[in-house]
């Protein structure tokens, strides 16, 4: 099965070596000094695992090989080169697709390889290609459906219908059996195809009832689902450079997931089977749906308005400015507008910088990735730990395009969906100064006290727009 | 079989461990580009997907190997290339700036 003597030796040997390089490479990535060579460490682990395994005995043909590197290649470069840092959410979701689906691919042909070769599928390399091809399949669907969610190919909402969970829960058990009878040898060809073609089919299913806003867990999660096929993938194929880096992977997913999770003080399964942000609950005031009034109400209490004159005003005579962006933050490409804001601002002697909660945006980090692009150093972005305590001696709180993360509910009311999470306490700072398109709600489909807040200040309209206007007002001052 | 299996399993076991040491150490700041970082690392189904398109004996085993290359290949390049690109814009703090 594998190739023998000194070459094998040798071979094995740059395994090794490329999953130390995988390893330092990750090292690399925990601090941002040493963050893009440790990248690069990694990249170089690759190559040489690449090399290594171009010149096993097992490999009889080049040909096909060559063209489907220089093929994949030049899509994958194209394709990191033209996106833009705002969609960068679903260019992670559709690479790890891709590596979820060639595990699944690779699981399938191991498995008619083995039936010619043995005729039947021992039980241990059969179990590892049957979980390779389950989880492979279920990522690549899955991320091609986070991928369209995200892209608004279509909507973003959680879709749900009757008898969802019954529906998932059966298909499940369906593809547990298709995945025996394969172990067992009745069934042969068709039973496996339709094994994968069942997991195909729960990815998509299991992504649909998930919102956009949960998508941060979401894409973490099939990360690490590519992972794990991957290294069970490893065990079939017995390599043990796959094994290690997809478990790599699989661990580093499963901690990010737990870690956002314990950012929104939801259980993981709420995540994936509650359905939250389904649609606006029948809210309390008057056009949550997205009439967009200016002047609505919750129980009585209007908003107040401010015009760009004097919130730049207010901006400019501040001490101390915090901003919180938002996913609306990334949907206007506000960011640059952002920071030309701060550097105006900063030259005024105000001090700023900015609040990042840890689920802001679509994807972990995105809004530390989106601010970098705009050239804002590191230092000024600060996590919720840190930056909590200095809301009380902020003179502004500048919300640019987030809700839910500064809904002051989910401290107090017990009722609200996101009770529990914790939240940035732009609520303590002496004035808070709000950009939004609109009165609608926000992902979680929930009114937000904070823009009846009696310090609130909202103003409306596209938030690159209004920060563009804010910096004219501020520099006319 | 079953010595080789054990052997595989230590190797997983031990990487989970490893796997959960190194992640716990990387800043919130650098999610992302962990994120996608992990996202190139797990490519290395590519080295699968050529070993067994390697030693493919038929059409179709033929054309499903080389729609796992690409795919794999995709995986790889993209995703330590777009990796790079993010990196590449956490700046210095103020003062030591410059590219």
């Amino acid at each position: 099965m594998t190739t023998a003597g000194p070459l094998a030796t040798a071979i094995h040997a740059a395994y090794l070596l490329a999953a130390v390089l995988f390893i330092l490479g990750i090292r690399g990535l925990s601090s941002p000094k040493t963050a893009r060579s440790g990248n690069l460490i990694a990249a170089v682990g690759m190559l040489i695992a690449v090399i290594a395994t171009l010149v096993d005995r097992q490999i009889l043909s080049y040909t096909w090989i060559l063209a489907g590197v220089v093929l994949g290649g030049a899509i994958g470069t194209i394709a990191a080169r033209t996106v833009t840092m705002t969609a960068m959410p679903q260019m992670v979701a559709l690479f790890n697709g891709s590596g979820g689906g060639a595990a699944a691919l690779v699981s399938s042909l191991e498995y008619r390889h083995l039936i010619a070769e043995m005729g039947t599928l021992p039980i241990d390399s059969g179990v590892s290609i049957l979980l390779g091809a389950l989880i492979g399949a279920i990522s690549f669907s899955g991320s091609v459906v986070a991928f369209g969610k995200l892209q608004g190919i279509f909507t973003e909402r959680a879709i749900t219908y009757p008898l969802q969970k019954v529906v998932n829960g059966l298909l499940t058990a369906t593809i547990l059996v298709l995945g025996g009878m394969t172990l067992a040898g009745s069934g042969g060809m068709p039973v496996f195809i339709a094994f994968v073609g069942g997991a195909l089919l729960l990815g998509v299913l299991a992504v649909i009832p998930i919102g956009g806003g949960d998508m941060p867990v979401v894409i973490s999660l099939l990360n690490s689902f590519t992972g794990l096929a991957t290294a069970a993938t490893g065990f079939a194929l017995h390599n043990v450079v796959l094994i290690i880096s997809g478990t790599l992977v699989g661990a580093s997913g499963t901690l990010l997931t737990i870690l956002m999770c314990k950012a929104m003080n939801r259980p993981i399964t709420n995540v994936l089977f509650g359905a939250f942000g389904a649609g606006a609950p029948a809210a309390a005031g008057a056009g949550a749906g997205g009439s967009g009034g200016r002047g609505a109400t919750l129980a009585g209490q209007s908003v107040r308005d401010v015009s760009v004159e004097d919130a730049a005003t207010i901006l400019a005579y501040a001490q101390s400015v915090i901003v919180v962006p938002g996913y609306g933050l990334a949907v206007a490409q506000a960011q640059h507008a952002v920071r030309e804001l701060a550097d105006i601002l900063k030259a005024r002697g105000v001090h700023v910088e900015y609040a990042i909660h840890p689920v802001a945006g679509r994807m972990p980090g995105h809004m530390n990735v989106l601010l970098a692009e705009a050239n804002v150093p590191y230092e000024e972005l600060k996590d919720l730990d840190e930056v909590n305590s200095d809301f009380e001696r902020a003179d502004v709180a500048l919300v640019v395009g987030a809700n839910d993360v500064v809904n002051p509910a989910a401290r107090t009311d017990t009722q609200s969906p996101i009770y529990g999470m914790p939240i940035l306490d732009a609520d303590k700072s002496k004035h808070i100064l709000i950009l939004k398109r609109s009165m609608k709600p926000g992902f979680a489909g929930i009114e937000n006290e904070l823009f009846y807040d009696p310090k609130a200040m909202m103003l409306f309209g596209d938030a690159k727009d209004s920060i563009t206007k804010l910096v004219a007002a501020v520099k006319n001052l | 079989m079953i010595d080789s299996l054990l052997q595989d399993f230590t190797v997983f076991i031990l990487a989970i461990f490893i796997g959960y040491e190194e992640i716990s150490k990387v800043p919130v700041i650098l999610h992302t580009p962990l994120m996608s970082g992990t996202n190139a690392i797990h490519g290395i189904v590519l080295v699968g997907a050529m070993l067994v398109l390697g030693s493919a004996n038929t059409p179709l085993s033929h054309v499903i190997g080389f729609c796992a290359v690409v795919l794999g290949t995709v995986n790889v390049v993209g995703g330590f290339l777009v990796t790079d690109r993010m990196l590449q814009m956490f700046r210095k703090p103020a003062g030591q700036r410059g590219s």
